[in-house]
Order: structure tokens, then C-alpha cells, then sequence
């Protein structure tokens, strides 16, 4: 039983090393593994989230090929193959995206993607890259749908989706402000924007059911001028604005609605807001409920892998890095642990211990070969992994969607600059539905925390 | 629901005062040259990455503040002196004579590469320069607050359309100008240089696409895609309008601008539709738009 044991902990550690030794010769006929990735290169997500997006991913891919990023992700590549970028624009609509992933996987040759930003995208391709068993990973969308209404052996998403942003942004606000009687909301009038509104207004009336609704303003994605939604919102003396507005139009709705009195009269939320901090300066007031879609900018956890990110994307932008930017190293990292999971288990099942040959020619056909994407499938289901964002579990979708804690703050204006205050950090389980119970079921049904 | 109707009509004027200075362009270049021109929504977020840029740079550069609405006017006059010409001597007047889908396909591609040229220049991110929407201060109106540029911008508008039914009217260019939209051809052989009056109209065009750009800039953040997002509205607004009428464009702007302000306040769910519901009921009931101008029956 101990030689056993004592077996499997020397078998761990040979593998072990030789993940970690990538620089070798092994490592260097590794094949490179080639990701497509896509994202927002061109329309009005392009600029707050999808070339963010891009250079966070070239960032990253460039740090893990040399090897550089902190542990656990100090290997080179993923367990040694280099990692090739090919980089698609997610803009033109679902039709256009189902076409694009056709072809990143039959022409391009791509052995894993990554992408989506819009939830309609990763509604329409989910379902293709199930029928092209193809490992997908979901890296920024947020609708609740993907997982809730099927099921997918290959499609995973490595970040927690939206129903957590609208559950703490509630409890936040009632927690700050109990006497909140009425409130009115600002949301872009597509599936986001529409989720977020009903989440949001479905946790408010289990929350404190006597609170009423005022005004539920659906301007167009990319409207830019919102003069009427102001006058109207101003118009119903709400204690509280809701909104899930973001890039331009969150700016373009800061500018015109703080000159009009808006945030003197009503306490404002934004749900996405705290990317635009920095942008907005003065224009954002103080008190102002933000939130980062979970744990990540402002109220990301002080470790090694999040200054690794800062460093990395600073180096290349000098900005810290957005939402988004979180949002893709979850992404990458999520599936670099889950392929060095799988190749770790392959090489450890293919060192024939007890025999004093060809241990090390065994190991590099292993090595050589890599893990198979179904090995990737199996390692990724119900993995657990760390992040700049801190841990993440893929706890939900039968393993394939991730959940973490989120956080909410409040802005105060400090020597001229935005800074968040009073940050309240929400566990997983308060927040997101248990395994098996959709988010809006679960929301109305009081959102009991798992035991 | 009637206490609500001063708002509409308020935030609707504020709003058709925008959409006309950027539709009333549109009009002119059809009336005169028969383009409907696609390229103008691109000469429209040209003008206000450009108004935004330097409007950005005065400012940052510790200048007058008010003059930072000079800085505005003056990149739209630029913009619109430097594609106008460019875009009409450079490529439309090799298609003229051609079928209006070809030209409509053509400033398309125009606008396909303004598109992406200014992504080159300006880059993907937002720009933000909000100073001059704030420096006039606000007005009360009843018991709403708004901002004294976006009622300046009313007067531009009414400038604007006044200037050019002036000109237009009652001046000797705006005589060659009515006779060239009457008949180029006649036009040509009695003396009028044709070309020059194309040259002219479809550079006060673009300025006039880049002086909307330039003055909403401050009002809004300055993205990629703006311009596909207002030619749409532009093209509605003529279209209800009657293409190539400035009484049209002055109505469809009003109209569009009301009814939007009024789904807003009665009915936000309807908002999107708004504007292509009246678009529909005012084709079907003229076809041609509320102001189309009669054309000249030629033998």
C-alpha cells in the first residue's frame, strides 16, 4: 500500500517537472496549439470591450510562451506547446458569427476557441460548436440562457454569467439605502440590457416587495442621445436609476444626465460602471453604486496573478486593465489549467514504473502528443481554478459554467480622482442559482442561498 | 399623460434640431446631384472625431474655454473643405450619368473606407469632451432643467435653414442651383458651370454632415459606429420629408424628433419602431414624402 502510494507521489513529481521544464528539448518540439479567438474588433463594442479584449489575450499569450506569468501558470504555452493567436471580429450579428466559427475550425484549423462578447453570439454558436465537436470556451457573455436552457459537452464558460450583477446590485442598493420607495431604470434595448432590467426588478420585489417601479427607459444600443429618457426619468422623482448602459452610451447618458439634475434626485446604480471610472472623472457622482460584472478591476483580489495582468496589459496600453481584460484571462487560464490537468493525468498514466526502461521515451511520446481535446473535456468539467479575478469553480452547467463571488462599491471623489468605497463582497452562492434552477425561477423564488 | 406633453415637445425640438443641421445636407446633395449619399453618416462622425479631438486639445492646451465652440465650427468647415472635394473631383464625378444604385453603392464604399480610415486615425476607443455642453450652463424650463447648448443648437439649426433658403431663394447662385436641379443638361448649355455647382453642393454637403458631428460631439461620447446610427435616421427623416426638399427635411426631422420624444414618455417599449411606423404611414400615404419636389415632365 505504501510502495503504491509512494509510487503515484513520484510519478506526480516526474510529471510535474516536466510540465514545468517546458524550456527543454521536449518543449521545443512540442506542436503549437492554435486559438481562435473572437472579439469586437470594429462597431461600438470594439473600443471599451473588444480591443481591451484583444490586446489582454496577445498580452497574456505573449507572457505564457515565455514563461513569465506567476504560478500556478509559470509553464511555457499550454504544458509546453506555444500558444498562436487567430483573431476574429465578432461584429456583423449571430449569422455572420456561425459562419466565422465554420470557418475558424474547418479552414483555419484552430484546436480551441475562445470568444464572445455578445450573448446573442454565444446563443447562435453555442449549438454549432456542439456539432462541430469543437471545445469552445465562453469568455464575456453574460445571459444566463446558454447553460440554463441546454446542455454542452463541448462548450464551456469560464466566467459567472449575469444574474449575479443584477442579484448583489439589489442587495447593495437596499443595503445602502433601506428607504429606497421607488425606482426607475435605463437599460439598452437588447438582450443584456433586457436580462438586466428583469433580474434586477425581479430581485428588488422579492427583496422589498412594496418598492415601485416608476420608469423602464429601452433606448437602442448605440442611441448616444437620451434627452427625452432623461426628462422622463426626471420627470418620476425616483429615489433610485438602475442602469446596465455601458461604453459610449454610458458616457454619452453621464455627460447629458448630470447637467439635467438627474443624480441630485435619484440615487444612481450602474451595473457596469466601474470600467468607466477613470474615463469619467467629475462627471460620475459621488455615491455613485458600481459594480465590475464580478471580482474584477477595483475589486480584485492583491495577488501575484492580478499584478501580473496589471503589468502585462499597462505594458501595453497604460491603462489598467477593464473588465474585459479580466474576462480573457479567465478564458486562457481556465483552459491552460484544464489542458495541464489532462496532460498532467496522461503522462502519469503513461510512465510504466517498475520497469528501468524507456521510461523517458514513453514519457516523450506522451509529452509530444499532448492531451486530446476529449481529455481537455473531461479535466475542464467541474474544474476549479485560480485567476487574477481570484478562484473560480465551473460549478454550474454540469461543470461547464463557472461562478464566483462579485462585489458592489460606491464612488467618492478623492483629490480629484474616482475612487470605490464601502466594497461589499458577495459570496457565489448568494448571488447565482444553485446547479439545475434557472436564474429568473430562483430569483422569484427568493433566492435561497445553498446549504 | 397631458402634463407630459411640454417635455415632448421640448426634447423633440432638441432632438430635430440635431437631425436637421445632419439631414438638411443629405437633401441638398440629393435635390441637386440625385446622390443619395451614403457617405454622409461617415462625414458626420468624421466631423465629430475631429471636433472632439481639437475641441480636446484646446482645452487640455489651457485656452479660452468659449472658444472651444469655434474650435468646433472651424474642424467641421475643415472636414467638409477637405472630403467634399476630395470625394466629388476624386470619385463621384466619374459615375455621374450612371444608374442612382450604382452611385448609392458607390458612397457606400466611401463610407465603408471613411469608416475604417477614421478607426486608423482616431482609434476604436471613445472620445469624451464634454466641456463646452456645460459651459453655457442650464435654462429651466417649467420643471425641467436643460442645458443652454442643447437650446443653441436650436438656433444653429434655424440658422442653418435659414441661411440656405436664402440662398437658395434669393440669390444668383441659388437661381443656377434650382435650374441645375430642374435640368442639368439645359443647364450646361445656357452656361452654368454644372460642375462646379456639383463641386460646391456636395461640399456645403459634408460640412454640413461634419457640422452636425462637430456639434453633438460635446453632448455625446464620440464611438465607433456613430455614423451608421445617424444616416439611418437621416435617410428616415428625408424620406418622410421628401427627398430633395428642405421644408421636407426641416418637417421629417420635427416629426421624427416628436414622436420619438413622445414614445419615450408614453410608451419606451415602442421607442425603436417609432420613427419607421410614421416612416410606413407616410409612404403609404405619399410616397413620395410629405414634401417632394414636382419634377420638371421633359420631352
Amino acid at each position: 500500500m505504501k510502495y503504491k502510494r509512494l509510487t503515484e507521489v513520484l510519478k506526480s513529481l516526474l510529471t510535474s517537472t516536466l510540465l514545468l521544464a517546458s524550456t527543454g528539448a521536449l518543449a521545443q518540439q512540442a506542436k503549437p496549439i492554435k486559438i481562435g479567438f473572437v472579439t469586437f474588433l470594429s462597431g461600438p463594442a470594439a473600443g471599451p470591450f473588444g480591443v481591451p479584449a484583444k490586446v489582454a489575450a496577445e498580452a497574456i499569450v505573449e507572457s505564457l510562451n515565455a514563461g513569465s506569468a506567476p504560478p500556478p501558470y509559470n509553464s511555457k504555452g499550454f504544458g509546453g506547446s506555444p500558444l498562436e493567436l487567430v483573431v476574429i471580429d465578432e461584429a456583423g450579428g449571430a449569422t455572420k458569427q456561425v459562419s466565422e466559427y465554420r470557418n475558424l475550425v474547418e479552414r483555419q484549423g484552430v484546436d480551441f476557441v475562445i470568444g464572445y462578447i455578445s450573448s446573442g453570439d454565444c446563443l447562435a454558436v453555442a449549438p454549432v460548436a456542439e456539432e462541430m465537436k469543437k471545445l469552445t470556451v465562453l469568455f464575456d457573455c453574460g445571459t444566463p440562457r446558454v447553460f440554463e436552457e441546454a446542455s454542452y459537452k463541448y462548450v464551456f464558460r469560464t466566467r459567472p454569467h449575469a444574474t449575479m450583477d443584477a442579484v448583489a446590485a439589489a442587495l447593495y442598493l437596499l443595503e445602502k439605502s433601506p428607504t429606497t420607495k421607488t425606482y426607475g431604470g435605463i437599460n439598452q434595448n437588447y438582450a443584456w440590457g433586457q436580462d438586466s432590467w428583469s433580474d434586477f426588478s425581479s430581485a428588488m420585489a422579492v427583496l422589498k416587495p412594496q418598492v415601485q417601479i416608476t420608469s423602464s427607459q429601452m433606448p437602442k444600443l448605440g442611441a448616444g442621445q437620451y434627452g427625452a429618457e432623461i426628462s422622463a426619468l426626471l420627470g418620476t422623482n425616483s429615489d433610485v436609476i438602475h442602469s446596465s448602459l455601458w461604453g459610449g452610451d454610458l458616457e454619452a447618458f453621464m455627460v447629458q444626465a448630470g447637467p439635467r439634475g438627474l443624480f441630485k434626485k435619484s440615487q444612481l446604480v450602474l451595473v457596469a460602471g466601474e470600467p468607466y471610472l477613470h474615463r469619467l472623472g467629475p462627471n460620475i457622482p459621488d455615491g455613485t453604486i458600481v459594480g465590475a460584472r464580478g471580482t474584477h478591476g477595483v475589486f480584485a483580489p492583491d495577488s501575484a496573478l492580478n499584478n501580473w495582468l496589471k503589468s502585462i496589459y499597462k505594458a501595453k496600453t497604460k491603462f489598467e486593465p477593464n473588465y474585459p481584460a479580466y474576462s480573457v484571462a479567465l478564458g486562457i487560464l481556465g483552459l491552460k489549467s484544464a489542458y495541464e490537468a489532462a496532460k498532467l493525468k496522461k503522462l502519469s498514466s503513461s510512465i510504466p514504473m517498475g520497469e528501468n526502461k524507456g521510461v523517458k521515451e514513453e514519457m516523450e511520446k506522451a509529452y509530444a502528443l499532448g492531451a486530446s481535446q476529449e481529455e481537455v473535456i473531461a479535466a475542464f468539467e467541474g474544474l476549479s481554478f485560480q485567476s487574477p479575478s481570484g478562484r473560480m469553480r465551473m460549478a454550474l452547467g454540469k461543470g461547464h459554467q463557472a461562478i464566483s463571488g462579485t462585489a458592489y462599491g460606491t464612488t467618492k471623489l478623492v483629490n480629484g480622482q474616482v475612487t470605490v468605497v464601502n466594497i461589499r463582497q458577495y459570496p457565489a452562492e448568494s448571488v447565482q442559482p444553485p446547479e439545475g434552477t434557472a436564474s429568473l425561477a430562483w430569483i422569484k423564488s427568493g433566492m435561497k442561498a445553498k446549504k | 399623460m397631458l402634463a407630459q406633453v411640454p417635455a415632448i415637445l421640448i426634447d423633440g425640438v432638441m432632438a430635430a434640431s440635431m437631425m436637421f443641421i445632419i439631414a438638411v445636407g443629405l437633401t441638398l446633395i440629393y435635390g441637386v446631384m440625385k446622390i443619395l449619399n451614403v457617405a454622409h453618416g461617415s462625414l458626420y462622425a468624421l466631423g465629430a472625431y475631429t471636433a472632439a479631438t481639437f475641441a480636446g486639445l484646446w482645452l487640455s492646451g489651457g485656452h479660452a474655454p468659449l472658444g472651444s465652440y469655434a474650435v468646433l465650427v472651424a474642424s467641421a468647415i475643415v472636414v467638409g473643405l477637405v472630403t467634399g472635394p476630395v470625394i466629388e473631383r476624386g470619385l463621384l464625378r466619374f459615375m455621374y450619368g450612371r444608374d442612382e444604385i450604382v452611385l448609392v453603392l458607390v458612397t457606400y464604399a466611401v463610407f465603408l473606407v471613411l469608416e475604417d480610415l477614421t478607426k486608423l486615425v482616431f482609434g476604436v476607443d471613445p472620445l469624451l469632451v464634454a466641456e463646452p455642453y456645460g459651459l453655457l450652463g442650464n435654462l429651466d424650463i417649467g420643471p425641467l432643467t436643460y442645458p443652454t447648448y442643447s437650446v443653441a443648437l436650436i438656433g444653429v439649426a434655424l440658422i442653418v435653414g435659414a441661411v440656405l433658403a436664402f440662398v437658395i431663394n434669393k440669390t444668383k447662385a441659388g437661381k443656377m442651383l434650382r435650374a441645375v436641379i430642374h435640368d442639368r443638361e439645359m443647364s450646361a448649355a445656357v452656361g452654368i458651370n454644372v460642375a462646379r455647382v456639383y463641386l460646391v453642393t456636395f461640399t456645403v454637403g459634408a460640412m454640413l454632415a461634419a457640422l452636425g458631428g462637430a456639434l453633438t460631439a460635446p453632448t455625446t461620447s464620440v464611438q465607433p459606429g456613430i455614423g451608421a446610427e445617424k444616416i439611418v435616421l437621416a435617410f428616415a427623416i428625408v424620406v418622410i420629408g421628401g427627398l430633395g426638399s428642405l421644408g421636407g427635411a426641416a418637417l421629417g426631422a420635427l416629426i421624427v424628433g416628436i414622436v420619438q420624444a413622445a414614445a419615450v414618455h408614453w410608451k419606451p417599449e415602442l421607442e425603436l419602431f417609432s420613427v419607421y411606423i410614421v416612416m410606413a404611414i407616410v409612404l403609404i400615404v405619399r410616397p413620395k414624402g410629405l414634401f417632394a419636389i414636382p419634377e420638371a415632365r421633359k420631352i
